[in-house]
């Protein structure tokens, strides 16, 4: 047997796999997309735009813009407090860094309904910080803590901060630190070599995080669901309600392609960004 | 000026409170004997013993059970020939999305895609459909794990063995499998914690009627309905359950869990 042959018949179950239950799912949502909802909410098959002119409608942009804001806060939020937790973990003795970087993660690896949930449980109108501020006297009325706007961003900034700030610790395993001693060296302030060498060095980091948090609390629907109350819908939550509710799939699959282009959209310019970063320090070396 | 590596160590444990405060709070809630967050009233385990009683709730647990089980299995024998596969070739890009892509997908977007799937084939919804879609992205995970593992791998060892005599069976089954054997087992019980925990997916191609809820179609309805204790027991041993599998996985493959 070739190795050539012997890789093939190795991936041939698993890339099978996904073929099948993934790209032609894929595929069918995309077909879907171009088609009409049927009177008794089946699909009639006549091909037209219809569905993405209807995504256009302002009801709608204003779901996608409230979804990109939400979403945009979140990750700035994760970001900001990735990063320096990230750096921390980094000047840490190198033994004990993993068990640190474990400690971020483990959280990220469990169910995802109950961190959710356990949002509700400290936010609400009873709930342990009402109470708590309450019984010292600092407020009288208990705050509108849940069901809110700030609500669903904290719940997303804490589901995915730790995939955040394992991609920014990466890369700052990544960089060479050579670089950081030489701008030192050079007499070069603590604040500017950070400005200047270590942040540039490790924006993929950041934007692979940053990429990661905007997707999936774009797509979310648990998060809003389950903390915005049903107030606050997402493109998630629209996409559940097409395929559940309305039972209109040709619209739902239209929205859903409308997000899988966005997120490709962002992980291309990610790609792009870091490219030209790497180019640039190539340059810088020469 | 302030010290700033004190300043950023300050920072990391506001953030190691802020991931773990809530969890400690549920599972400390789980203790309480009055049940609700608004006073402690005594230790007791009674809504870990109401837990057990409910007929919903083990038949729901078994489910998952048996999904995890079952596509932990399938995703692991076709995730690591998938990386063997993957390792002796020379890097592809299209290839690597398509490993990539399960992992970033939005939830949502598989779990209508597979749901048209399984309507437009007129497959009947059941736990059957649930571990089928299971697999898809467990596959991605182990075989993301097993690569890492791979990419450390002293290929010498193989060609000694065979220059020694051994057949290919023999060699795998003696060296090789040996060698890559942690990655193997962490990445299955990584899966087997995504799949235990898989919510969205499962909530789509399960189909309609009780018999193939899963125990986190089970949560989500009850966390609908209002806080409630039972929710705080069922929390804490699906967390700690979690926690376990995770902590195992990183012992026996370092940096699986931390992608390292």
């Amino acid at each position: 047997m070739t190795p050539r042959l012997r890789s093939w018949l190795l991936m041939l179950p698993g890339i099978g796999w996904l073929t099948v239950f993934m790209i032609v799912p894929c595929l069918i949502v995309f077909f879907y997309s171009f088609f009409e909802r049927g009177i008794y909410g089946g699909i009639d098959y006549i091909f037209g735009f219809q569905n993405f002119a209807r995504a256009a409608e302002p009801v709608y942009r204003t779901i996608f813009l409230d979804s990109a804001r939400i979403a945009a806060e979140a990750t700035v939020i994760a970001v900001v407090l990735a990063y320096p937790a990230a750096y921390a973990i980094s000047l840490a003795p190198k033994a004990r860094q993993t068990r640190y970087l474990l400690l971020v993660m483990l959280p990220f690896w469990s169910n995802y309904l109950i961190r959710t949930y356990a949002w509700i449980v400290l936010l609400n109108r009873e709930g342990l910080i009402n109470r708590s501020l309450r019984g010292v006297g600092a407020i009288e009325e208990p705050l509108p803590l849940l069901y809110n706007e700030f609500a669903v961003v904290t719940g997303l900034v804490y589901n995915y901060l730790p995939f955040v700030i394992l991609a920014i610790y990466a890369s700052i395993q990544r960089m060479d630190p050579a670089l950081r001693e030489a701008s030192e060296d050079l007499g070069a302030p603590a604040w500017r070599t950070f400005l200047r060498v270590t942040l540039p060095l490790t924006l993929p980091g950041v934007a692979a995080g940053a990429v990661f948090v905007f997707v999936l609390s774009i797509g979310n629907f648990i998060t809003p669901d389950l903390l915005g109350g049903g107030r606050l819908q997402m493109m998630g939550n629209l996409i559940y309600d097409q395929f559940l509710s309305a039972r209109d799939w040709p619209f739902g699959a239209a929205l859903s392609l409308v997000l899988i282009v966005i997120m490709m959209l962002l992980l291309f310019a990610q790609a792009v960004a870091v490219n030209r970063a790497q180019l640039e320090g190539r340059r810088g070396d020469a | 000026m302030p010290d700033l590596s004190r300043l950023l160590r300050g920072h990391l444990i506001l953030v190691y409170f802020f991931l773990y405060a809530p969890i400690l709070v549920l599972m400390g809630l789980s203790f309480n004997k009055g049940g609700m967050p608004t006073a402690w009233t005594g230790f007791s385990t009674d809504w870990y013993g109401e837990l057990l009683e409910s007929p919903e709730i083990i038949s729901s647990a078994l489910n998952t059970l048996v999904v995890a089980t079952v596509s932990t299995l399938i995703a692991t024998a076709l995730g690591v020939a998938l990386a063997f596969g993957v390792e002796q070739r020379r890097r592809s890009s299209g290839l690597d999305a398509l490993l990539f892509a399960p992992m970033i997908i939005p939830d949502i977007v598989l779990a209508i895609a597979l749901l048209s799937f399984y309507t437009l084939l007129s497959f009947s919804l059941g736990l059957v459909s649930i571990i089928l879609s299971h697999v898809v992205f467990n596959i991605a995970f182990v075989c993301a794990i097993v690569r890492t593992r791979l990419r450390h791998f002293d290929h010498s060892v193989v060609e000694a063995s065979i220059d020694l005599g051994a057949g290919a069976f023999t060699t795998f089954r003696r060296v090789t499998l040996p060698m890559i054997w942690p990655g193997v087992l962490a990445g299955a019980l990584l899966a087997f914690t995504l799949s235990v925990d898989e919510f969205i997916i499962a909530f789509f191609t399960a189909g309609p009627g009780e018999s193939s809820t899963t125990l986190p179609m089970r949560i989500y309805a009850m966390i609908r309905f209002g806080v409630t204790p039972e929710i705080n027991a069922m929390a804490t041993i699906v967390m700690l359950f979690s926690f376990t599998l995770v902590l195992l996985s990183q012992r026996v493959s370092k940096g699986a869990v931390t992608g390292q």
